[in-house]
This record gives C-alpha cells, structure tokens and sequence, in this order.
C-alpha cells in the first residue's frame, strides 16, 4: 500500500518538476491577487492588518481552486488515469497521492510564502505565525475537498470556472475557521477552537475525500 | 397505422411486464417513467387546486387575520412568504440529494430524473427566501442585506444548487450528468450542515448586526398562517416539480414507443 | 379583523412597497416559473415530433 503511494507521490512531484511554469504560474497568482487587495481597499495600514488573515486565505483558496485543474486533467488527456482506475491498486490510494502530490507542489508553497506576505499587510509575527499554521492545515483540506470537484468536471465543458463555482461554496467552512484561526487575537480562546476544527475538517477531508473523488472519476471515465 | 398498431402492443406488453415484475410489490412499477407519467399528470391539477385554496387561506390568516407586530408593525408580515420560501428551499435540497443518490445506487433513472427536476425549483425558492429576506430586512433592521448566519448560509445553498444545475448542463451524457451530479448533491447535503455551524461560528465571532429572534411568542394565528402558507407553497413546489419532470421524461424517453405514442395522441 | 379600512389595507402601516413586493415577487416567481415550463413542454414536444420524423425517415 505504502509503496503504491511513493510511487505514485515520486511520479506526479517529477512530472510537476516538468512542467515548472504551469506550478509557478498560480503562486504568482497568489502573490498578485495578495497585491490587489491593497491596491483596491487603499494603503491604510491599521486596515490591512486587520484585513490581512481574510485576504491572504482568500488569495489561498483561489489560487488553491486554480491549480486543482492541473490535477486529473494531464494523466485523462494521455489515457493514464484509466489504466490508473483499471489498475489493481485502490483508486482511492492512488488519488491520495496524487492530492498529496499536488498539495506539495500547489499548497505547500503557499503556506511558505505566506510569512513573506504577512509582511506586506504589517502583520505581527505572532499573528503571522497563526496564519502559516492555518493555511498548513487549510491547504490540505481545500486541496482534497477539490479533487472531488476536480473529478466531477473532468473533460466538462466550462473546465475552471465551472470548477470554481462547484468547489468555492464547499470551502467555505475550511475558509471561515482558517481565516478565523488567523485572525483571532493570540492567545484567545477562538484561535485554538478555529485550529480544531479546522483540523477536524482536515481530519474528514482525508478520510472521505480520495473515496468520493475515486466514485467521480470513475463516473468520469464511464 | 400498422406501426402505431405494433407500438400499442410492445407499450403494453412493456406496462404488462413492468407490472408483473416486482410481485406483489405493485407500487414498485411507478419507478418506471412510463408508469410515473400518467401519474404525475393526474396529480398535478390536484396539487396546483390545493395550493390555490391553501394560499387563500393562508394570506387571509397572514394578511387579514394576524395582528400587527408590537415591534415591527405590519412589516413582519413578509415571513409569511419568506419563512416558507426557506424552508422549502433547504427541503427541496434535501430531497434532490435523497433522489439523486437512489439514482446513483439503484441505477433508477427516474430517480436522477426527479432530482434534476428538483433542483430549478429549490433553486427559486432559494433566491425568494432572499429576496423577501432582503424585503424584510430593509424596513426592520435598516439594511437591504445583513450578514446573519440564516441569510448566509441560503445564499450559500444558491450557490450549492446553481453548481448542481451547471454541472448537469455542462455534461451532455445523461448518464455521466445524473450520476456526477448525484455525487456532487450527496457531498453537498454532507456539507450544509457543516456550512451551517461555521456561518454560525463566523457570525458570533464577528459580532455581526445583532438580530433579534422571532419574538419568544407568536400569537397561534401567525403559526397557523406561517403552516397554512408552507403548506401552500410546499403543493405548488410538488407540482411544479412534476411539471418539469414530465418534460423530462418526455425528452429523454423519445426515444421510446410509449412516449411517440403518447405524443401522436395527444396531438389527436 | 385587523384592518379599518381597504386602504389601510393597501397601506399596511407604512410597508406596502415591502409587503406587497415581498408577496408580489413570489407571484411573480412563480409566473416565470410556469411560462418557462410551458415553453419547456413545447420543447419536448419538438423534441418528440424530431424523433418521430427521425424514424419515418429511416423507413
């Protein structure tokens, strides 16, 4: 089981490396649409900062939903994922990898960029360390929960957007305790509660999302 | 006339087949759209009647019956359409995703056929419970939108329903439609309660307008009407339902002898 | 009976554009609604029509 895994983690981050720009490509999203934000709502700081914990977790998850077209939609256009789906490895496994895979290319990033972004907003470190831990958690989840939108719209017409319109409601929860565990004042009560759920989020997103995205893809591959 | 001949003999052998199939389970053969079809027809003027008549008797209770409210004058009177329209609007999601799924495990096509004819439905009601919220909102609360976990989280379900619609219309295999989408209702019905609790967290945790719950009585009357009226919309919503349903059916099954057959008769 | 009059009835203390538009959109909805299944039946119905001159023509 454990080496259906690697091998599939090894696989998917080596064709990643291949295709550098398409990875690069959404984290410059992420970092352009951090810089957006300022530029709409105006340079004031005390503002950003507090706005800071929702902009950078919004970026997150639109740059996150962004990426997730690149999961399924290569190894479909060359026939791999039907051999992938016929193979005697669980589906479900090997989706996990592949979402492990993506999450080391697409979310990981992220989560390390976000301390260099919490500079931009002046946010403390204290509360730029509960965001990087947030958005650790977070990604993850959000990467997961759409794998399963991923495989829904595999081949479909409208491709991104229709994604994005499938996935965004969904992740609203993960949304909402990320962002609440960043934003909550150091040491409070909530910061902990958000991370908890937020983890529990993680926790279920693990358990039931490689099922529901192996149930859409093969009803993808029919 | 000798082809419309042979098709009334296989559309009844079919229907005499259907019925003798499930045994003594007779009920069973209405999961077969030619047995639903006729049903459905016959129901829907009956559904529509009642929901007139509930909707009369409600809008008397809401409208002429109820007293005014101490705080919100006759303002209040809006939840007698919004309070339904809401709640209409989470059952009808519900029920998509039951029939949905019944359609993904038993292969029914029916079923998928019911939870696609669901899904326009909930999806107005869902934009009604806004809008009358919004209506409501403006006079009571001063704003045209507030950001309660109850008018947040509808939205929300607008979104959810609207990704179930463009889905279904983005796949153009029938077969592939039904099934994603019955995968997409089920991990959304999973959801909403999730969606729910966090709106809920959010809301408290940004100490949002302060909305002051329906008042700890309601007189007995505006219950009635508030019933009354669910009932009301709740009939249309079933007929409506079928209505589309039909259309379905009919669109998708043309293939067949029964629904040629129904067509050339009913063109007579 | 709450109401003194057929105008204080329209008035409904002050909120009729509330009130009646909150009533009146749901009407409304539901005028769309049906027009939109009406022409939806139709649509099935050429739909119908399509298969049968389909089959017709095969013969």
């Amino acid at each position: 089981m454990l080496t259906v895994l690697l091998r599939i983690l090894r696989r998917d981050l080596l064709l990643a490396w291949r295709r550098r720009a398409d990875v690069a490509g959404s984290l410059a999203f992420f970092v352009i649409v951090c810089t957006l934000f300022p530029l709409g709502v105006g340079p004031e700081p005390a503002l950003l900062r507090s706005m800071a914990p929702g902009i950078l977790w919004v970026a997150a998850l639109l740059a996150s939903t962004l990426a997730l077209n690149r999961l399924f939609a290569h190894d479909h256009a060359d026939g791999t994922l039907e051999q992938m789906a016929l193979s005697s490895a669980p589906l479900p496994l090997i989706v996990a990898g592949k979402v492990a895979a993506h999450w080391l290319v697409s979310g990981l990033p992220l989560v390390l960029l976000a301390p260099a972004l919490a500079l931009q907003f002046d946010l403390g470190s204290e509360a730029a360390g509960a965001l990087t831990w947030s958005l650790l958690l977070g990604t993850p989840a959000l990467s997961l929960l759409g794998a399963v939108g991923a495989a829904l719209t595999l081949g479909a017409r409208g491709g991104g957007v229709l994604l994005s319109l499938l996935v965004l409601p969904l992740s609203v929860p993960v949304l909402i305790f990320g962002a609440g565990a960043a934003g909550a004042e150091p040491g409070d009560a909530t910061a902990a509660a958000s991370l908890l759920l937020l983890g529990g989020l993680l926790t279920a997103a693990l358990a039931l999302g490689p099922w529901a995205t192996s149930a859409a893809l093969r009803i993808a591959l029919e | 006339m000798t082809h419309l001949e042979g098709t009334t003999v296989s559309a009844s052998h079919t229907l005499h087949t259907v019925r003798h199939a499930g045994g003594g389970k007779r009920w069973l053969r209405y999961a077969a759209p030619q047995s639903f079809f006729p049903l459905a027809g016959r129901a829907i003027p009956w559904l529509l009647g009642a929901a007139l008549l509930l909707a009369a008797v409600g809008l008397y209770l809401g409208l002429v019956a109820a007293p005014p409210d101490r705080q919100q004058g006759d303002a209040y009177r809006i939840i007698f359409v919004h309070v339904p329209a809401a709640w209409l609007s989470m059952v009808i999601y519900v029920a998509m995703a039951i029939w949905a799924g019944v359609g993904l495990v038993f292969n029914t096509r029916l079923s998928s056929m019911m939870a696609s004819a669901l899904a326009p439905t909930g999806a107005m009601f869902t934009v009604l419970a806004l809008w009358t919220g919004a209506l409501w909102g403006r006079p009571t609360w001063g704003a045209w939108w507030v950001w309660d976990a109850r008018l947040t989280s509808e939205l929300l379900l607008l979104f959810l329903y609207l990704g179930f619609m463009a889905l279904q219309a983005a796949l153009d295999d029938s077969r592939r439609a039904d099934r994603a989408g019955a995968v997409l209702a089920l991990v959304g019905v999973v959801n909403v309660p999730v969606i729910y609790f966090s709106v809920q967290w959010w809301n408290t945790l940004h100490q949002g307008s302060s909305l002051s719950a329906r008042g700890a009585s309601m007189a007995p009357v505006m219950l009635h009407g508030m019933l009354v009226m669910t009932l009301a919309l709740w009939a249309y919503a079933i007929a409506a339902v079928l209505q589309r349903l039909r259309c379905i059916v009919l669109e998708r099954e043309r293939h067949t002898d029964w629904v040629r057959q129904f067509y050339v008769e009913s063109k007579r | 009976m709450n109401w003194n009059s057929w105008n204080d009835f329209l008035a409904m203390g002050g909120y009729a554009p509330y009130v009646w538009g909150s009533f009146g959109v749901v009407l409304a909805a539901i005028g769309v609604e049906q027009l939109i299944l009406a022409l939806q039946r139709e649509d099935a119905g050429t739909a119908v029509r399509l298969e049968i001159l389909r089959l017709r023509g095969k013969r």
